[in-house]
């Protein structure tokens, strides 16, 4: 890179963060149309732009600024006063600057666009003379007006408009706060020897108020920030090889600590603590220079809720809390546009037009409000609105329509689980597409965005008073601390942001233990019931060796976790100990794993893999997926069972006669009201999940000898729940009703008594009763040609 | 006489293989490799090369073979891909060879689907034939 290049990279960047600058004054200065540190700030910022481009020969540039910055001069001036035209035109103007940078640093010339229009707009504006009232200068969907000013003339002040930081006094006099007279007595005063500031001995003397100076050393802030003489550029990638290289550092110190334990010379102890602390302190601030304040995202917000607000006829006042949280920079990138898209969405669908907020009785500018904070070592961002929430009702009946969800399924979702519909990817709720949003896709990216960096996202709403998405990302994605667990001979990392405690289970002194519900295995903790998840199990190993064994088999250890709202039990073989782990991406090879986020190496070299809390959890099904209903687990639990003995679900069929299947036939168990079932030709079905499923009546299918026991349900009686089994055999689904489901057991299904009846394997002993073993190929075949109908 | 073209030649089970020269960055002994559960069978699992984590593939299982030798007796053949350094365990590394462009052969198309993908050449040697292997394929399996 030749010297020009780096001096015309430098102005690009520069300009761009001018640029971002001049936008959100010139939104803030919408609401105060004279605040003259605001206009000074756009002046200048314009004001470098020009000088600079003409250096560089950009005519075209050099041209724009011009032309805005003369509009800036005559507002500045109090000859013009800014109206949202005038905003817009400026507005336009910076786009247009942006433009031509872009395609500067792509091409390195300024391209053929010479916006004469836009640079006609703001001549016009600049050139209408005060005093001639209202008037339109129609171009291209930019109505100028210019009206009177309101304001008595002022004096035209002339901040320095370099990018050097303004003196105090300067600054003072400038805004006629002091006289210049009392100044030059106080500076006087300050070169005989007062040691005290220029300001305190101005307000001494009575010649400044204190406001005032505050207001003024606030400006004097601004400018410095502007100058920024006191930081440098660095380029990223840089930042980044930096960041390796101690992350290296990192894993060579755990190392070397690991060596010197074994060691008894103090000497080397000594300088063992002393790398210690120095490679912690390195790291540190390492990872200081790559954090950012969040503001570097949110600063193109009051601009981009103005041009929406605008643009879809609404009123929207944006505030910010805690822009000053900062963020690894590859997270702030990251957050960019999950942000803006939901910005975008609270604008769109959640905040009314100014009418419907009136007649609801809400003020009629909307209150979009975007905070950011840290608590447990994770960052929250938080994105409400006070508009009208979302409707629950509509996304459910949008979600079957399009078929995610079944009608049945629908209705059981709670509100929080309906919210969490919009996350379902092709789902929108806007009845109109626009230019913004409701194209179906959106919320589904966002989640996955920030998924994607360890983050999570939910959704809550009340109806009629807003809605309130929660982003909670980790701070950096590099050096994290975790836990290392032990599962047969494989070590495996947790990070520690999810982790909620420790509990370490005598499986002879602990009472109840664990218990199962369903053939899912289930912790009380503190009252509360923790589902358990065996990582054995997700990860693919045997189950231990008969817990008869050695005496670590009668302890069971369990990491609780947070996987979003919910909290689960990990039960691992063996807890060891915490420390600082270098997060390692996985190659493309593990990409669709979601039981892992990375690999880390530990201080004796050996890889170990990181797990995925969020991807355990949905994985083992402690988080639903799309919708509730109600999981059964397919798979055998952990647990070691004798090999005969099998899990089986206990059902009843015309009058509560007990019959059996093998839990592992099951995919669900669901319930459908009568109504939901339709008839296709010879075979009821059902919509679920998107798909047709026949249904098929055991009780009509095997009917005890007596059917005066068994009521046929009468034709109107619709809302009727009907139990089904979902069962799934390779590609063939179909869902049996039952009259009850009674219960999972475990037991053998060993055949005792021969079948007396097609669709019957024959009968077994079961927890002591007798039940007939459903013959499910029977009954599948009954589908279609072979029907057996009960006449 | 036609183009000369360098290999690094090496043996997965009976089959002599060979690759290009220049997409060997270098031969280990195969180290501890950490087992990725849910991974494809192909992948044996990772190693640490020098503090960078890298895919330490199974050529015996990608060329189909039904056994398979423990990682330590291994050779771990580290090869420059598109997505970055994969391990290649081999069982024997022979020599580097040189031929020429005339006793190339496309492979013949009796040769299953899935094992010609994996190879772009065959070269005709005195004493056997040398099977070229495509990286970029090996490295590429579903998922």
């Amino acid at each position: 890179m030749n010297e020009m290049e780096s001096f015309v990279n430098e102005f690009i960047a520069e300009s761009h963060e001018n640029l971002d600058q001049v936008d959100r004054d010139l939104v803030e200065l919408e609401q105060h149309p004279t605040s003259p540190d605001r206009l000074s700030s756009i002046f200048r910022a314009i004001h470098t732009i020009k000088g600079t481009s003409g250096f560089f020969r950009f005519a075209t540039m050099t041209a724009l600024a011009h032309a805005g910055e003369n509009v800036l001069s005559r507002l500045r001036s109090g000859e013009l006063i800014l109206t949202s035209p005038i905003t817009s035109a400026l507005l336009a103007m910076g786009d247009a600057l942006r433009e031509i940078l872009k395609m500067i640093e792509r091409t390195g010339q300024e391209g053929a666009h010479k916006y004469e229009e836009l640079i006609g707009t703001l001549t016009a504006i600049y050139s209408d003379k005060p005093g001639s009232g209202e008037r339109q200068v129609d171009t291209k969907n930019l109505a100028i007006s210019v009206t009177e000013p309101q304001v008595p003339k002022r004096p035209a002040p002339q901040p320095p408009v370099v990018a050097e930081p303004p003196l105090i006094g300067e600054v003072l006099v400038e805004a006629k706060m002091v006289a210049k007279g009392d100044l030059n007595a106080a500076l006087e005063q300050k070169q005989s020897g007062d040691s005290r500031q220029l300001g305190e001995i101005l307000v001494a003397q009575d010649a400044l108020r204190p406001a005032d100076l505050l207001a003024a050393l606030e400006v004097q802030k601004r400018a410095r920030a502007f100058a920024s003489s006191a930081n440098i550029r660095v380029d990223v990638d840089q930042l980044d090889k930096l960041m390796n290289l101690v992350g290296e550092l990192v894993l060579a110190r755990n190392q070397i600590l690991r060596l010197s334990s074994r060691q008894q010379d103090a000497g080397l102890q000594t300088a063992t603590q002393r790398l210690n602390v120095i490679t912690t302190e390195l790291q540190e601030g390492v990872m200081k220079t790559r954090m950012q304040p969040i503001e570097k995202v949110w600063n193109k917000f009051p601009r981009m809720v103005r041009d929406l607000a605008e643009q879809f006829g609404k009123k929207v006042r944006l505030s910010m809390e805690g822009q000053e949280t900062e963020l690894d920079r590859t997270l702030i990138e990251a957050v960019r546009d999950p942000l803006t898209h939901a910005i975008r969405n609270c604008i769109d669908h959640g905040i009314e037009t100014p009418e419907d907020r009136v007649a609801a009785g809400k003020q009629q500018e909307g209150h979009l409000l975007v905070r950011a904070f840290h608590e447990g070592g994770l960052v929250n961002i938080e994105i409400s609105d006070d508009g009208l929430g979302i409707d629950t009702d509509m996304v459910k009946r949008k979600a079957v329509e399009l078929g995610f969800i079944s009608a049945e399924e629908a209705r059981n979702l709670d509100e929080r689980a309906a919210c969490a519909l919009i996350f379902v990817p092709g789902l929108s709720t806007s009845d109109k597409v626009t230019g913004i949003s409701g194209r179906g896709v959106g919320m589904d990216v966002v989640k996955t965005n920030i998924e994607k960096v360890g983050g999570m996202v939910e959704v809550s709403s009340k109806p009629r008073q807003g809605t309130t998405l929660r982003i909670r990302i980790p701070l950096t994605l590099t050096i994290i601390p975790a836990l290392t667990v032990m599962c047969g001979d494989e070590r495996y990392a947790i990070p520690q942001a999810s982790l909620l405690e420790l509990l370490r289970l005598d499986r002879e002194k602990s009472h109840p233990g664990i218990e199962m519900i369903h053939g899912s295995p289930v912790y009380r903790l503190r009252g509360k019931l923790l589902p358990l998840v065996y990582l054995r199990q997700e990860i693919g190993l045997d189950p231990p060796p008969a817990d008869a064994g050695s005496g670590d088999g009668l302890v069971t250890n369990i990491v609780v976790l947070q996987a979003g709202n919910e909290q689960f039990g990990l039960v691992v073989d063996e807890v060891h100990d915490t420390g600082e782990i270098v997060v390692k991406p996985l190659g493309k090879e593990f990409k669709g794993i979601s039981a892992f986020v990375g690999a880390t190496i530990t201080g004796d070299g050996e890889v170990v893999l990181i797990l995925d809390v969020l991807g355990m959890a949905q994985r083992a099904r402690v988080i639903a997926d799309a919708a509730g209903g109600m999981p059964v687990e397919a798979q055998p639990v952990a647990r070691p069972a004798p090999s005969d003995e099998e899990r089986v679900l206990l059902f009843t069929v015309s009058g509560g006669l007990l019959m059996a299947m093998p839990l592992s036939l099951v995919t669900r168990l669901e319930e459908f009201s009568r109504s939901s079932i339709e008839r296709t030709g010879t075979d009821e079905v059902v919509q679920y999940r998107g798909e047709i499923l026949p249904v098929i009546d055991l009780c009509r299918l095997l009917p005890t000898e007596d059917r005066a026991t068994r009521p046929e349900h009468p034709e109107g009686n619709f809302d009727v729940k009907v139990q089904v089994i979902v069962y799934s055999g390779g590609s063939r689904k179909a869902g049996f009703a039952v009259e009850r489901v009674v219960d999972i057991v475990e037991d053998q299904l060993t055949v005792q008594y021969p079948p007396s009846r097609k669709g019957s394997l024959g009968s077994a002993v079961i927890q002591g009763k007798v039940a007939e073993i459903l013959d499910v190929n029977a009954v599948m075949a009954s589908l279609g040609s072979t029907r057996m109908e009960a006449s | 006489m036609g183009e000369k073209q360098k290999f690094s030649t090496f043996y997965v089970g009976p089959v002599f293989c060979g690759i290009d020269v220049g997409t060997v960055q270098e031969v280990v002994r195969c180290q501890k490799v950490t087992r990725v559960p849910l991974a494809p069978h192909v992948v044996r699992g990772l190693i640490n090369l020098r503090g960078q984590i890298v895919a330490a593939i199974d050529l015996r299982r990608r060329l189909g073979m039904s056994d398979f030798l423990p990682s330590e007796s291994q050779l771990s053949l580290m090869v420059r891909t598109a997505g970055g350094i994969v391990s290649l365990l081999v069982d024997e590394i022979g020599e580097v060879v040189e031929v020429g462009e005339e006793l190339r052969e496309l492979p013949p198309q009796t040769l299953d689907v899935k094992s010609r993908v994996l190879f772009s050449a065959i070269y005709k040697l005195s004493d056997k034939l040398m099977h070229v292997l495509d990286v970029e394929q090996a490295v590429k399996f579903a998922t």
